[in-house]
């Protein structure tokens, strides 16, 4: 029952004549823009935008929006992207008058509410990380991980030390390799051993003096703990650099482990994930970082202070590295992340991390028999299974199975990620799925393996469209519309 | 050209050296083995006429869909010819790596480094082995 | 617990599959001396209700701008944004969606991203744009940085000080850790000084940022200073104002190799700054180092149009430290809410609010004529923003008195340009009415001469 009609492009529905929007009549003077604008600034082409009625509007996105997963409409077990239901007072909450109308630049005066819950989730902020300082600022995790360097930077700077190089396990996200040449470091890689913990030796023959930063991801991108992190951090520290936390993965640890307490010195959060965002189609996110007091001096500005029993927006921090924003970042998330925090409390969190934690343990334990697990009896918040055992024997790959699973109705997990594992699937399914779905996605599973090849490498078959031609489209890209094509 | 008499990067570049004007020219390509294990080939950049290339660096890439490989060279020289077109027609390079399929001519600075590359029993087995 | 399903049956049968005695057991891994063993200092939960009332009460002691009279701009603004944007974008199907790592099950939001980067190119007269950016200070970074890669040997940026002051701080921000220079032009008439700017021009610039209508809000033919710019080799990136392009000339027009603009104005909330929408939009030749997501069409095997993410080998998942950037989330869902608006306002919507805004502005620059007290700084023409000046010199005084009668009058300018602490930046946007701008004349005749005065 697919609407081909109205999922056609929006240019394809559009009718020159046609209007949705309208203002009121003018109520001063319509003096003629030309009048008021020199003639080279003015456009004299039509613009070429599509006109449509209202309706064509709504008709036309509802039917897109039927073509998505989604997490409100499937189990989404996306490795390292934390799928979580999205609560729908968080939605309601965040769009209350007073606050989803507040211009960034108003009057402290007249934003005491707002500051407050920001200046209250900087507090929450650092009680789950163990580190004192916060900066709002950094729109997503990896422009956290950005700001965060460019702190360390800063500080080594002042420090009149020059270091250059930020130390990063081959099992990173590529944003951590990408972040650190931003601000002119070299990216050296450090060696994974086969249990998918930090090769000591590796590491120890690569940290010296010039070693500003080891960038790590814990619990790592494979859904382990990384048990040799206090001896990580004693090395690194020994030289004088920093330890960065790549929060991605906080999911696994809340109140029950904090980075400051295990080493790190700065991290970043991905309030889009752990607490909840939403995930928007690709976004918004945040990046919201935490560092340690020596730290603090360098975060970006302007950030939350309270003075007295007034809150303010203070951007008179002369070591800071300046402003990495257009204003104070991505706040709409951060209410959504107050709201999430409040609703759960410091032991509510726990046990957030408890069902998260078991919920992936459960789902290992039954997709173990299935398909091999190469790194671990036991989880975090998420595993990594390989198919390529199955790709030698009968020519099946993660690719394959993923997508398989869409007919079935699952979310694929994530494919492909990390590097170091073949053919790896990272299965994420988070606290807020039940046994009876783990159930029926493990089943699913189950069936896939049993059916033939050809089978699956026709998957999908119920989807809205086959399996794309990615080639195609990255050797001649058509990347808009035009009316002749 | 005949792979067997070709030289080879264990990075999978080829490089055939031919006189022409009393200069020493080498041709420099991709093997059949690396275009497979890269899979269909999106795009391709190389250098313009007149780069300085050094043995071991690199002097362009190749993209499949989900994946960048930088190209390097076999070889110390400047580039006297680019392989015009190819870029647009990667089919080619995929039907015929060692003819068609070559990619840049660089006047040889130094011929003393060809002998730092592997021969084709040599590739062979490294490609085997891999 | 608030969103959490297992029942105690669930978690011991859970236990057993796992063979676990407890889920304590599954934290082992972590060793026990780097485990916290004190609760969370957060206070205890909140039910719905609970928390409704704690986000009301917080709600009410700030004054948005649905209950003031809002004149404040300075790069986001109080536009009117339809039910149908709200509505359509807050379908679940959308907001809790992600990336679209899965193509077949992704097409609604692939689609979208493929209009959006249609409808960008429409308004800027570009040929490419990304599915969107942070915002537009972090969208003009990543096009600087765009543009100093794409001029091999030139270090020097060169901006005009009438370019918005916060992407300026973005933009020392993240130069100071590159080899790059930035050069600052002064603008002391509120608009581009024709011969400094040419004689800051020469083979060492990469870069130039040019911006339409710029802070003072001010409109400028802008054709020379770009020309001179592309004369002396450099890419001109272009910040513009998406709304104004309904009634301004394409930046393509006057000569922008890269345009990026905030797309806060294109249907999306002021929510205290963030989020908002970094657009990107770039001549061809820039395609293979653009930086953010690409939505691109193809076939599926049936020979079905469809689109996928396309070009990712830019991106910092594959090419890791080589990457154009290291963004990796975009802003999709204000990407999307874009699409509709432009979708609802088609070329004479866009046109006619632009048009308001111009009328409005033109409204607020007559009634301060002949003022004893205050008058309008800059010559130029304007386009929804207008800098006022007090000749009494007391514009902390002036604001605050407005503010107290529930009109935030606008934004203070000494803060970023000391020679203009006696100015302010007021804007005014299509949803203000005559009676609001009356009312805002009413209150500036209405404030008390300064005991400043005294000592000034």
């Amino acid at each position: 029952m697919r609407n081909t009609q109205a999922t056609q492009l929006l240019f394809e529905l559009a009718k020159p004549g046609r209007r949705a929007n309208m203002l009121p009549p003018s109520d001063v003077p319509t003096t003629p823009t030309e009048k008021l604008y020199p003639s080279g600034a003015l456009r004299h082409e039509p613009l070429e935008l599509p006109e449509l009625s209202e309706g064509d509007v709504a008709r036309h996105f509802t039917n897109l929006s039927s073509l998505n997963m989604s997490v409100d409409t499937h189990f989404y077990p996306l490795g390292s992207c934390t799928m979580k239901y999205n609560p729908k007072r968080n939605e309601r909450l965040a769009n209350l008058p007073g606050i989803v109308d507040l211009h960034p630049l108003q009057p402290d005066e007249s934003a005491q509410g707002m500051l407050e819950l920001l200046y209250e989730l900087q507090s929450y902020f650092a009680e789950i990380s163990g580190l004192p300082a916060v900066s709002l600022q950094p729109a997503a995790g990896a422009h956290g991980e950005l700001t965060a360097l460019m702190a360390a930077a800063a500080y080594f700077r002042d420090l009149g030390q020059t270091r250059t190089k930020v130390l990063i396990p081959d099992s990173a996200h590529g944003t951590n390799p990408a972040s650190a040449s931003m601000v002119g470091f070299q990216s050296i890689t450090i060696r994974s051993r086969a249990d998918g913990s930090v090769d000591m030796d590796d590491l120890r023959s690569k940290v010296d003096e010039q070693t500003a930063v080891f960038m790590i991801t814990n619990p790592s991108t494979l859904g382990l703990f990384e048990k040799q992190i206090d001896q990580i951090a004693e090395r690194i520290h020994s030289v004088g650099g920093l330890i960065y936390l790549d929060g991605a993965n906080m999911n696994a640890i809340l109140g029950i482990a904090r980075p400051g307490d295990f080493g790190a010195d700065m991290m970043h959060y991905n309030p889009h994930k752990t607490f909840s965002g939403p995930h928007g189609g690709g976004g918004p996110g945040a990046g919201p970082i935490c560092v340690r007091d020596f730290l603090e001096p360098y975060l970006p500005v302007p950030r939350v202070t309270k003075v007295g029993e007034a809150y303010r927006m203070d951007a008179d921090y002369p070591k800071a590295i300046g402003r990495v924003h257009g204003f104070h970042g991505n706040i709409g998330v951060l209410v959504r992340t107050y709201c999430y925090i409040r609703a759960y409390g410091g032991k509510g969190l726990r046990n957030v991390s408890e069902q998260a934690v078991l919920n992936a343990n459960y789902m290992l334990a039954r997709i173990r028999p299935l398909l091999p697990v190469p790194l671990g009896e036991r989880c975090m918040h998420e595993f990594v299974a390989s198919a390529s055992k199955l790709k030698k024997e009968r020519g099946i790959t993660a690719m394959d199975i993923a997508k398989r699973l869409l007919d079935y109705g699952f979310h694929a997990p994530t494919v492909y990620f990390p590097l170091t594992v073949p053919e790896a699937m990272m299965m994420e399914p988070t606290e807020t799925e039940s046994k009876e779905t783990l159930d029926a996605f493990v089943d699913a599973l189950e069936q896939i393996l049993s059916e033939d090849a050809d089978t699956l490498h026709a998957a999908p078959t119920s989807t809205p469209i086959s399996r794309p031609d990615e080639v195609r489209a990255a050797r001649k890209p058509v990347m808009r519309w035009t009316a002749t094509p | 050209m005949q792979p067997e008499q070709l030289k080879y990067n264990p990075s999978h570049e080829w490089v055939g050296v031919t006189e022409s004007g009393g200069e020493k020219i080498a041709v420099i390509g991709i093997t059949d083995f690396a275009l497979e294990q890269l899979t269909d080939l999106v795009y391709m950049a190389l250098p313009k006429v007149g780069t300085k290339v050094t043995a071991g660096t690199e002097f362009g890439e190749v993209e499949s869909v989900k994946a960048v490989s930088p190209l390097y060279s076999p070889v110390d020289g400047e580039v006297v010819e680019v392989h015009d077109g190819l870029a647009d027609q990667l089919e080619q390079l995929a039907a015929d790596p060692f003819g068609d399929g070559w990619m840049i001519k660089v006047k040889l600075a130094d011929d003393a480094k060809l002998d730092g590359l592997l021969d084709y029993a040599a590739y062979k087995q490294q490609c085997a082995n891999s | 617990m608030a969103y959490l399903f297992n029942t105690s049956e669930d978690i011991s049968a859970m236990l057993a599959t796992i063979g676990a005695a407890s889920i304590d057991e599954l934290f082992a891994p972590i060793p026990s001396h780097l485990r916290l063993t004190k609760p969370l200092a957060i206070p205890a939960a909140l039910s719905e209700l609970e928390l409704t009332r704690r986000m009301g009460e917080l709600a009410g002691r700030n004054t948005g701008v649905e209950q003031a009279v809002c004149f404040l701009g300075g790069g986001a603004y109080d536009h009117f944004i339809p039910a149908v944007v709200d509505s359509l974008a807050s379908r679940g199907e959308f907001y809790t969606s992600y990336t679209p790592y899965q193509p077949e099950v992704s097409q609604g939001n692939l689609q979208v991203m493929f209009e959006y980067e249609t409808l960008i190119c429409q308004l800027t007269g570009m040929d490419v744009s990304n599915a969107s950016l942070y915002d537009g200070a972090t969208a003009m970074i990543e096009a600087v940085l765009l543009a100093m890669a794409s001029s091999p040997n030139r270090s020097r940026v060169v901006v005009p000080d009438s370019l918005h002051p916060h992407y300026r701080q973005v933009l020392e921000t993240y130069l100071q850790w590159t080899q790059f220079e930035l050069q600052t032009v002064a603008c002391p008439d509120g608009v581009l000084p024709g011969d400094a700017w040419s004689a800051a021009l020469d083979d060492s610039v990469g870069c130039v940022v040019l911006s339409q209508p710029n802070f003072f809000g001010i409109v400028e033919d802008l054709a020379p200073a770009a020309r001179a710019a592309r004369e002396a080799g450099a890419v001109v990136v272009g910040v513009c104002d998406m709304i104004s392009l309904g009634l301004l000339a394409s930046p393509a027009q006057w000569g922008a190799d890269i345009v990026v603009g905030e797309g806060q104005v294109l249907g999306n909330p002021l929510q205290y700054g963030g989020p908002y929408l970094g657009i990107l939009a770039c001549r061809e030749n820039f395609v293979r180092r653009i930086p953010g997501r690409i939505a691109g069409q193809t076939e599926d095997r049936q020979g079905h149009r469809c689109w996928v993410l396309t070009l990712q080998t830019r991106e910092q998942h594959i090419r890791r430290d080589k990457a154009t950037s290291n963004i990796c989330t975009n802003q999709g869902l204000f990407a999307l809410r874009a699409a509709i608006y432009l979708a609802l306002q088609g070329p004479q919507g866009l046109r006619e609010t632009a048009e308001h805004c111009s009328w409005k502005t033109d409204y607020l620059r007559q009634s301060l004529q002949g003022h004893e007290r205050f008058t309008v700084r800059f010559e130029g023409s304007a386009w929804r923003e207008l800098v006022v000046q007090d000749r009494a010199g007391d514009v902390a005084g002036v604001l605050e008195h407005c503010r107290q009668q529930g009109v935030l009058a606008g934004l203070a300018l000494g803060r970023w340009y000391p020679e203009l602490d006696d100015c302010w930046l007021v804007a005014v946007t299509e949803k203000r009415t005559r009676d609001e701008l009356d009312q805002l004349i009413n209150r500036l005749n209405a404030v008390p001469q300064s005991s400043d005065l005294a000592h000034a």
